[in-house]
């Protein structure tokens, strides 16, 4: 027994694969938080009056209230005033190809295996890459455009489209909403926009990548997906982090509008830098994501592979207003190390024969813990509404935890709420049965666990579920043996 | 190819097996029987090299290497399988996804290239029918609500798909009925190279009628205190095991 321990801890003590820091000039706000720093990052980004206002008014709101206590995570109080609140390279001309993107920066994607032109090329994948918050290239915006879908940055939604943008931001998460969202709303610096007009079946998943590039800045990023009525759309998030030193801050907020008939996929493989073995550096990922069905036979699906991050504090969650509106949300969450999670989601069942499912799997390696924490609310007239929760934990040694928190507050009394859940260790035995048959335990594990995941992982598009197996593989490198 | 000397080994300080002394030349079946709790599938498993088992004593060596030394994924690499008494469920894994890894790991190993898609799932028709497996099967998630039949005949599968030089077969007859019985039986027979070896460890004589051995050792007390041919299997099916264990005492006292 006591040797397998130690092999698990070797297993478990895999080392962050993607830690480097590209150099391209930034340009940084002071550290700090105020109202003059707010003014900083709506003038850097030339917003109209209206933006600043919405900002000033999240700030000052954010002034009043506490950081939530109540996740199972702990860690050092966060100083807000010691976080740059905005860095962005230096502005570029604008490019027409791929090719004339730094070259550095391809490098970087290249190193992270995503490559733009071989996305381009082999995926049919249009791109939004995000680095320190400027978005830098797009692509496939031509194609889009023919069918009336607009994917673009932010900043530019603004500029190009302010009518939609007016509307719909802080529709989903009011800028009262929580701490977090409150902070994302005063300072965010840009994000993504994507719109898909009445009765387009978007084509291709649209995709963005994320990554923290600047020491010391806190990464605060706004997505607004709008489906309008009889609308589909698959959208991808994924990201990577260099690894550093200093605790980083992240807080993003995703908003999601689903119309009548509308179905929005949203499907996120999230890798921030974690923290070494002994759980310093890594990433804070406190993140707002919401979606709304408010048209009825409305549909929105989340689904996310979680291996990163110090800390994750996430509930993506589907408000189900419309009639006959569907919410799913399906997740993986692997901790390692010292990495915490509290993660989960909320169902809240407002239209009438509105159904939810929940498939939440949950591996803990190292000394690290996971918990599920999940709320599933059926309003008083959401007659026949229906909800399946299924939670499992499977756990790697003997020093890692999983914690589930299930909320359930039913106001109808034809609601129909069902809860499973398992816990359950990689067994000895399953690792000497694949070792027999001349699998190192390490491709055991990885085995074993992309097999627990399976039901999750056949959610996510093909290249995106190939990426997330490497992924779960990589994580739990050298934990049991 | 397979020399087994002075072997001892215990479990939680308990010893199990108590010098074991063994000769398997390739070509060869050799039987392993005697009653409960006499250390048959505790061979099996120390040769597989579980963890639970300490080697306390001898050495046992596996064409010219020694086997001890190795991790349990060498020797399976090295040739060695292991039929096991109770398969293990792997859930979310198919059983086609199992194999795929475990051979082309086991190819890295011997330094050949992957086996490509097409020419793995040729393989797999070609031992499927070996066995009579059922190909909806192979989809399913590995041993997950499999039957204790089916469970058996995938092991026996699994042995055809990865052609060891050395199968050990772990009461590979408990839990079958006739038919599956002679099936899978049938399947281990054709199996059989010039250059490949087979343990069955087993209870009764019934599996050795249709996997016939070349030898019987009985196992008594973590020692093996008789050996014969086939015929001895047929005495011990008519005699129970009681004489041996007499006799076994009595030369020990």
């Amino acid at each position: 027994m006591s040797k397998d321990t130690d092999i698990l801890e070797e297993l478990t003590s895999g080392e962050y694969k993607y830690g480097w820091e590209t150099k391209i000039e930034a340009e940084s706000a002071p550290k700090g938080l105020s109202e003059d720093i707010v003014r900083f990052i709506s003038a850097k980004k030339e917003e109209p009056e209206w933006l600043l206002e919405w900002r000033l008014k999240a700030y000052r709101h954010w002034l009043t209230l506490e950081e939530p206590k109540w996740p199972n995570v702990n860690y050092p109080e966060i100083d807000f005033q010691d976080v740059i609140y905005y860095s962005a390279p230096k502005k570029k001309p604008q490019l027409n190809s791929l090719d004339e993107v730094d070259p550095e920066l391809r490098e970087t994607f290249k190193k992270l295996g995503i490559s733009l032109d071989e996305q381009k090329r082999m995926t049919g994948v249009a791109v939004d890459a995000v680095i320190d918050s400027v978005s830098v290239a797009t692509t496939f915006k031509k194609k889009l455009g023919e069918l009336g879908i607009i994917f673009c940055s932010f900043s530019e939604a603004v500029r190009e489209h302010p009518e939609l943008v007016k509307k719909y931001l802080g529709s989903v998460v009011p800028i009262t909403d929580n701490f977090y969202a409150t902070l994302n709303s005063a300072v965010f610096s840009d994000g993504s926009f994507a719109y898909i007009p009445k009765g387009v079946r978007c084509p291709m998943e649209l995709s963005t990548y994320f990554r923290i590039n600047a020491a010391n800045t806190g990464q605060f990023e706004r997505t607004l997906i709008v489906a309008d009525e009889g609308s589909y759309v698959s959208y991808l998030e994924g990201c990577t982090a260099p690894q550093r030193d200093e605790n980083q801050l992240h807080a993003a907020v995703v908003e999601i509008y689903a119309a009548k008939n509308a179905e929005v996929k949203y499907s996120t493989v999230q890798n921030w830098y974690p923290g070494d073995k002994q759980g310093r550096g890594g990433i804070y990922n406190f993140v707002t994501k919401r979606g709304i069905c408010a048209g009825d036979y409305s549909k929105i699906s989340w689904t996310q592979v979680e291996t990163g991050s110090a800390i994750t504090w996430k509930y993506p969650s589907c408000i189900l207003k419309g009639d006959h509106s569907v919410g799913e949300f399906y997740s993986v969450a692997v901790t390692n190390n010292r990495q915490q999670a509290d993660t989960g989601t909320k169902m809240i069942h407002i239209g009438k024969n509105t159904r939810s499912r929940i498939v939440s799997k949950g591996v803990s390696a190292g000394h690290s813990q996971n918990s599920y924490r999940g709320l599933v609310r059926i309003m008083k007239r959401a007659e026949n509404s229906r909800n399946f929760s299924q939670c499992d934990s499977l756990l790697m040694g003997d020093k890692c935890g999983a914690h589930t928190f299930p909320y359930i507050e039913i106001g109808n009394s034809t609601g129909q709420v069902e809860h499973e859940a398992t816990t359950s260790k990689i067994g000895e035995d399953q690792i000497f049965y694949c070792n027999q048959r001349g699998i190192s335990t390490e491709d055991a594990v990885a085995l074993i666990v992309n097999g627990y995941c399976k039901e999750v992982l056949n959610q996510l598009p093909m290249e995106f579920a190939v990426e997330a197996q490497k992924l779960l593989a990589l994580t739990l490198e050298g934990s049991v043996g | 190819m397979l020399s087994i000397k002075n072997l001892q080994a215990s479990i939680n300080d308990q010893p199990i097996l108590k010098g074991i002394n063994l000769e398997i030349k390739a070509g060869e079946v050799h039987a392993i029987m005697g009653p409960n709790g006499s250390g048959k599938s505790t061979l099996a498993s120390v040769l597989a090299g579980r963890e639970e088992y300490e080697v306390t004593g001898g050495s046992v060596t596996f064409n010219g290497k020694d086997l001890l030394d190795l991790a349990p994924e060498d020797r399976a690499r090295e040739g060695v399988f292991l039929a096991f008494q109770y398969p293990v469920e792997i859930p979310g894994v198919s059983t086609t996804n199992f194999l795929k890894t475990a051979i082309n790991q086991v190819r890295e190993y011997r330094g050949q290239d992957p086996l490509d898609a097409v020419s793995f799932l040729k393989l797999v028709k070609e031992k499927m029918n070996l066995v009579e497996m059922n190909q909806s099967l192979l989809s399913r998630a590995l041993n997950e609500g499999f039957s204790g039949g089916e469970k058996k005949r995938n092991e026996i599968f699994q042995m055809a798909m990865l052609e060891p030089t050395l199968s050990i077969l772990d009461e590979t007859d408990s839990g079958l009925d006739i038919d599956a019985l002679r099936i899978v039986a049938n399947g281990v027979t054709k199996l059989k190279r010039p250059d490949s070896a087979t343990i069955v460890v087993t209870h009764y004589q019934r599996l050795l009628d249709y996997i016939v051995p070349d030898y019987v050792h009985v196992l008594y007390k973590g020692r093996i205190v008789k050996s014969g041919s086939k015929e001895l299997a047929l005495e011990l099916e008519e005699k129970g095991y009681d004489w041996i264990k007499e006799e076994a005492d009595n030369i020990q006292a």
